[in-house]
């Protein structure tokens, strides 16, 4: 072998050896347990706080408008689809409290008029013109409506 | 010297034309080949394999869906960033088309065409297709974003270098980077909430059960039951991108 060659071929063996030990180093070691992916990140993004809690959560202490729920039109809803997320409240009931809807736009998001709404779905309202000047939970209670 | 090198040339002269020719056709076929082979093969895994069902007739356009997301994942607020999202298509009777999303949907929706003019409207809510042969995680030059063994396009955020590549590559424009953290971001289907056996937090919270989601290769499932008894399309199918996201009564005005 030309002399040449065999300093190269040393260079060369060098460089493998210190690329493949600084790889070593640089790669997880989670990085191909179940594809071209760091595996620790599954666990990592399941870790995650889970914020709306379900209706379960609600009804251990609100059992009475639980009830009250089930029974009317709005049975299928989840409580914080109006309330907003329980995971604070659920902490610290007393200091944090939810959210409480009472604005005639809080109902409009559902109930005005849309032509794109199946006019045999969802019960629509004109919302300029039906009582304009009053809220809708004076008549109709939103857990019973 | 000279003679000897005339006797291989007139020899090998057809073989290797022959060898260069057949080498060339074989690797113009291959590629549509593995396309194929892609197309054909079954999910990795016998666990759960999620999809999603959307009935755009049971729609209402109340933005639950986009508000409750930002707030389980901590979407930033502003400006406007979105893991998902409602989308009003009005098809006018001139003949022209409406798309409109006022701040995603999030405060609802408030019809601006008038009844007379209008042939059809409907409402479209779009997320994340978590593609069986999602074109995002394709790309990524670290390998920071991935497809879970559920089936679920995810991203390793410690890992994304912030390039942005998955952002241009995912054709339904669900990804996005993030202003914080300066890497991308978009739908995990809920995973933390899947893992605890929860529903994500968009079909939680979707007051006329319009998103469900579900194990696709469970039989009985709700999403198996929604894809057998609706007429259900995915968006862009020229694509082959493996969409697992299925809509019932999509118009054909949706891109």
């Amino acid at each position: 072998m030309p002399i040449q060659l065999r300093r190269l071929l040393l260079l060369f063996s060098v460089f493998i050896i210190i690329f493949i030990v600084i790889r070593h180093f640089l790669v997880p070691d989670s990085f191909g347990e179940f594809g071209h992916y760091r595996g620790d990140a599954l666990d990592e993004i399941a870790s995650q706080e889970v914020k709306f809690m379900g209706n379960q959560s609600c009804v251990a202490c609100h059992d009475s408008i639980g009830t009250l729920l089930i029974e009317g039109y709005h049975d299928y809803l989840q409580c914080e689809v109006c309330h907003g997320p329980g995971y604070q409240h659920n902490v610290n009931p007393v200091t944090y409290h939810l959210l409480k809807p009472m604005e005639r736009t809080d109902c409009a998001k559902c109930h005005s008029q849309n032509k794109a709404r199946a006019e045999d779905g969802i019960i629509q309202q004109d919302i300029d013109n039906h009582h304009p000047e009053r809220k809708c939970i004076e008549c109709h209670n939103p857990h019973q409506p | 010297m000279k003679e000897k090198k005339k006797k291989i040339n007139r020899r090998k002269f057809i073989g290797y034309s022959g060898l260069i020719t057949g080498g060339v056709l074989a690797s113009s076929i291959a590629p549509s080949l593995g396309g194929i082979l892609m197309a054909s093969r079954k999910p990795k895994n016998d666990g759960p394999w999620y999809g999603i069902g959307i009935d755009i007739e049971k729609c209402i356009g109340c933005g639950n869906c986009a508000k409750t997301c930002k707030i389980e994942n901590d979407v930033p607020k502003e400006p406007f960033f979105f893991r998902n999202w409602v989308e009003q298509y009005t098809l006018k009777k001139d003949g022209s088309m409406l798309i409109e999303a006022p701040n995603g949907g999030i405060d609802g929706f408030k019809q601006t065409e008038a009844d007379e003019n209008i042939l059809k409207t409907f409402f479209v809510p779009k997320m994340c297709n978590h593609c069986a042969k999602s074109p995002c995680t394709q790309v990524c030059p670290v390998g920071a974003t991935f497809e879970s063994p559920e089936g679920i396009a995810l991203i390793d955020e410690k890992y994304c270098i912030g390039c942005g590549y998955c952002i241009q590559a995912c054709p339904y424009g669900c990804r996005y980077l993030h202003p914080d953290t300066d890497v991308a971001d978009k739908c995990t289907l809920c995973y933390h909430r899947i893992k605890k056996g929860m529903n994500p937090a968009c079909m939680d919270t979707c007051p006329t059960g319009a998103r469900i989601s579900g194990d696709l290769n469970d039989p009985e499932s709700d999403l198996n039951k929604f894809l057998n008894t609706k007429n259900v399309q995915v968006l862009k199918p020229q694509m082959n991108t493996g969409s697992k996201l299925f809509y019932n009564a999509l118009n054909r005005e949706v891109k």
